[in-house]
């Protein structure tokens, strides 16, 4: 058990997690808050000591991706680690422990005309819950997700130890990436409770042009002709929905380039809208954010190679999409009542996405489907993944099952 | 028979006997990468054709407990692909075939021998390009490249190679062929292939390298500024940071560096000058040009005493001359050479370089120096240490310059090696930099891929983890006592 003197720091935690102590409907155990590194390991040397379960939070708004977990005899809610502990605006660089919200950083080194180059697809998220699921927007398509803008991390093992991969600079092949394996890892490696990213300067100019698409064919023709120009754009959105569809290409720069490369792009994209601000639902996802429980659409990611947009699209007919049709990857809410239908409707997008190279995903969805779904799908290497959450996770108690292989 | 001996018999029963070398004089051709003063002749030397000879060698190398090393094109400056004695080198120079260019996704499938700039030759005319550029890429290969994690002038603002892979097929320890990534990104489970980019050949061979193509910029211009010292230069690059620009590369020399350049290749670089800065742009026109305006008016705001623009590839190339022959330049004048790889925070580069000069000045009668060519942008410093051998205590003095180098890089908070790799060099750096928890959680990693240590095995770390050691079991008293954090909360 959780030693009695962290009770005083469990009430407020539960408060801040609201009523539902529970992950996807598994209940929790003790909810323990720590606010240091240090407090964190010995919360995670304690529960290996006694074989406790350990799920970790954030501001918990993606607590239910992926699939519940098999139990939670802790959860490590990591929201008082809320600190940026450096910003070296000269070196591009800076600090945030876990907990810290996206905003707070971003408002910090906003300061300095710097911006970690990631979209907040999920308002409230923290640094620690864009680690877990390196989840990205359509920005991704310059500097890439997450994973690609960490270039240090401190966590701490299932056993507790701290350890730390990676550095302060930019560029460092010093030793393995160990980040790269706990990005996208949904908590069952390690605990990381400090990150240092890249930073990218903010541009002062920034333009989007939104045009109305015809068709599947029409959005990967005008995507394809737009990537073979020479607008060089930030961004390149699509919203595909029963209502109408539309493609947005975002351009950031320098004011005078910007302005010559919005004319340019106003040749590829005909009759489109000049605008100061991104379109509605612009770099978030096309489900109901505030759903939760059964009430929760299905939520899937699909990724493809460029090539295969319009077939992705033309599969996802009649569900609401959204997604960076620069980077291949789409988001669909799909309807959750119907289990069996489900199942049948992902594989049918599965074959479509493998055919392109890429992959399926149920992101999140309502407890029946998830039983219903082959949640992760299909993933190559599996084997080794198995291998190395048994060397950082020997007893398989982070986050079991949440992951890939009932890892 | 030994071990090397059997796998010598099984190797020329599973290869055509042209890829199966044995003869000593043969062998000691493989002696070492481009660190030449590491040297090791191998016991076996193998050159498969395709990924089914390499996972077939692989998996006899796995049953029989003979160490592999892999080699591409044998130019890492770490000494990564030096050979084990009582091993194999698994040369991959005939899988060079580049298999699919398709601009349309923006990939390129490669075999591992493919050199680096055969990519950018085979996607440009689709108008593509392969953004990674180390500055040995007329001649080192994509799979080097992938166990290198290489980086290039250009990465400032592109990337390294880690950014440009998007997915591998390999050869695992165990000679099991797998898949990691692919084309579309985000493949589901952990990021293996993050971790198998930039582990040195350590956790496997790729046999085949999915990369990602980048679309040549419409406009590129050059600038090439000369300044009265490093400091002024270094402010220069500050400046140009500070305004939000992100040059494709920043390049800076100092007088050093330059003398050695003019020698060489007479680059004509303003003369009389204490450092120059060698600045790229590229993009769309009207992004370049805006930015350009920008970045010769700080330059001259720093002092820059003579600014050149060029826009088309003969000038461009004019001014690359001088920094691209950097390396080899100083062989005019210095009899020997060495070529060290670290970063530090780019705003410590003022304090760094005048650490380094006072360190040169310090070794005293040996006549140690040390010219500076480095990515200035990132903070990645190449210091060529001069020396010269003949000289009693020079050779030893040098070597004492260049690891002290190395000890400022970690003092000021960087790493010891930003594209060089870690390799036979500077393992023993590296408890400089990681503590032996650090170490030893990146080398769970090796336990999951390679747990018998048969891949490029005394690379990277400075000593090996015993593989099954159970983490977490720990003795003693209770954990929260033990470190006094149980009244923490």
């Amino acid at each position: 058990m959780v030693p009695d003197s962290v009770d005083g720091r469990v009430a407020s935690a539960s408060e801040r997690i609201g009523t539902t102590a529970s992950i996807d409907g598994v209940a929790a155990g003790t909810v323990v808050a720590p606010t240091s590194t240090d407090e964190v390991a010995a919360v995670l040397r304690e529960a290996a000591a006694e074989q406790q379960t350990v799920v970790v939070q954030g501001a918990g708004t993606k607590l239910t991706w992926g699939l519940p977990p098999r139990s939670a005899d802790v959860l490590l809610d990591l929201s008082g680690l809320d600190q940026v502990v450096e910003h070296a605006a000269g070196d591009l660089i800076a600090t945030a422990q876990a907990g810290t919200p996206l905003t707070v950083l971003q408002a910090h080194v906003g300061g300095a005309g710097q911006r970690l180059l990631l979209d907040e697809t999920v308002p409230g998220t923290t640094v620690g819950g864009a680690l877990a699921t390196n989840a990205s927007g359509p920005r991704r398509l310059v500097a890439g997700t997450v994973r690609d803008l960490l270039i240090g991390v401190t966590f701490v093992r299932a056993d507790g130890v701290v350890a730390r991969a990676g550095g302060k600079v930019v560029k460092n092949v010093a030793g393995y990436d160990v980040g790269k394996l706990l990005v996208g890892s949904f908590g069952t490696l390690a605990v990381v409770t400090e990150a240092t990213f890249r930073l990218h300067p903010v541009p002062p100019a920034t333009r989007w042009l939104t045009a109305h698409v015809a068709s599947p064919a029409d959005a990967q023709r005008l995507v394809q002709s737009i990537l073979g120009a020479q607008v060089v754009p930030a961004a390149i959105g699509v919203a595909f929905s029963p209502a109408g569809a539309s493609l947005s290409l975002l351009l950031e720069g320098r004011a005078d380039g910007v302005d010559a490369r919005v004319e340019a792009a106003r040749e590829l994209l005909p009759g489109s809208a000049v605008s100061d601000t991104g379109p509605d639902g612009w770099g978030t996802y096309p489900w109901d954010l505030s759903a939760t429980g059964d009430d929760r659409a299905v939520a899937l990611k699909l990724t493809f190679r460029l090539s295969g947009l319009a077939d992705v699209l033309a599969a996802t007919d009649g569900f609401r999409v959204t997604g960076s049709a620069g980077a291949g990857v789409l988001y669909a809410a799909v309807p959750g009542e119907d289990p069996a239908w489900v199942a049948a409707t992902v594989a049918r997008l599965r074959a479509v996405c493998a055919g392109h190279g890429g992959s399926v995903v149920v992101v999140d969805a309502p407890a029946a489907v998830k039983q219903a779904v082959d949640v992760w799908g299909p993933v190559p290497g599996l084997d080794l993944m198995r291998r190395v959450k048994d060397e950082f996770d020997p007893d398989h108690r982070l986050a079991p099952g949440r992951f890939v292989g009932g890892i | 028979m030994t071990p090397l001996e059997q796998l010598t018999a099984s190797a020329r029963d599973l290869l055509p006997p042209e890829a199966v070398i044995t003869d000593a004089a043969r062998l000691r051709t493989y002696e070492c990468d481009g660190l030449a003063h590491y040297r090791v002749t191998p016991g076996l030397v193998v050159i498969p054709r395709d990924k089914h000879q390499l996972a077939a060698i692989v998996r006899c190398c796995a049953e029989l407990g003979v160490p592999y090393v892999a080699r591409g094109a044998g130019t890492g400056l770490s000494g990564g692909a030096l050979p084990h004695a009582e091993g194999v080198l698994v040369v991959t120079s005939k899988m060079r075939t580049i298999r699919e260019v398709r601009p349309e996704d923006q990939r390129a499938v490669v075999e591992p021998g493919v050199i680096n700039l055969d990519v950018t030759r085979a996607a440009t005319p689709y108008g593509y390009y392969y953004a990674p550029d180390p500055s040995s890429q007329l001649v080192c290969s994509i799979g080097g490249n992938v166990a290198e994690n290489s980086g290039g002038a250009h990465c400032l603002k592109y990337g390294f190679t880690t950014n440009h892979v998007t997915g591998v097929e390999m050869v695992t320890p165990d000679g099991d062929l797998v898949r990691l990534g692919g084309d579309a990104p985000d493949t589901p489970g952990y990021d293996l292939l993050g971790a198998v980019v930039g582990s040195e050949g350590t956790l496997g061979v790729v046999t085949e390298v999915t990369v990602r193509l980048t679309r040549l910029p419409e406009h590129v211009v050059t600038v090439l500024a000369g300044f009265d010292s490093t400091d002024r230069a270094g402010g220069a690059v500050s400046a140009i940071i500070a305004a939000g620009i992100v040059p494709a590369a920043i390049e800076m020399m100092d007088a050093l560096a330059i003398e050695a350049a003019e020698a060489a290749v007479q680059c004509h670089y303003p003369p009389g000058a204490g450092a120059v800065l060698v600045i790229e742009l590229d993009g769309s026109r009207a992004e370049v040009e805006a930015e350009y305006d920008d970045v010769v008016r700080l330059c001259r705001g720093n002092d820059a005493f003579e600014v050149r623009t060029a826009t088309d590839a003969a000038e461009r190339a004019l001014i690359w001359k001088g920094r691209k022959s950097a390396f080899a330049a100083v062989g005019r004048i210095s009899p020997d050479y060495i070529v060290q790889d670290g970063v530090i925070p780019r705003t410590a580069l003022p304090e760094v370089l005048r650490r380094i000069a006072e360190l040169a000045e310090s070794s005293g009668e040996s006549g140690v120096r040390v010219a500076n060519v480095f990515h200035a942008g990132d903070g990645n410093l190449h210091p060529l240490v001069l020396f010269d051998d003949t000289v009693h205590g020079a050779g030893e003095a040098a070597e004492e310059v260049s690891r002290a180098i190395l000890d400022l890089c970690i003092e000021h908070g960087g790493s010891i090696t930003g594209e060089h790799g870690v390799g036979a060099d500077k393992a023993a750096h590296m408890p400089k930099m990681f503590g032996p928890d650090d170490l030893d959680t990146m080398q769970l990693v090796r336990c999951a891929f390679d747990p018998a240590h048969v891949s490029n095995p005394g690379k990277v770390f400075p000593t090996p983890r015993l593989c099954g050691e159970a983490p977490g079991r720990r003795k003693g008293a209770h954990p929260l006592q033990e470190a006094g954090l149980a009244e923490v909360f």
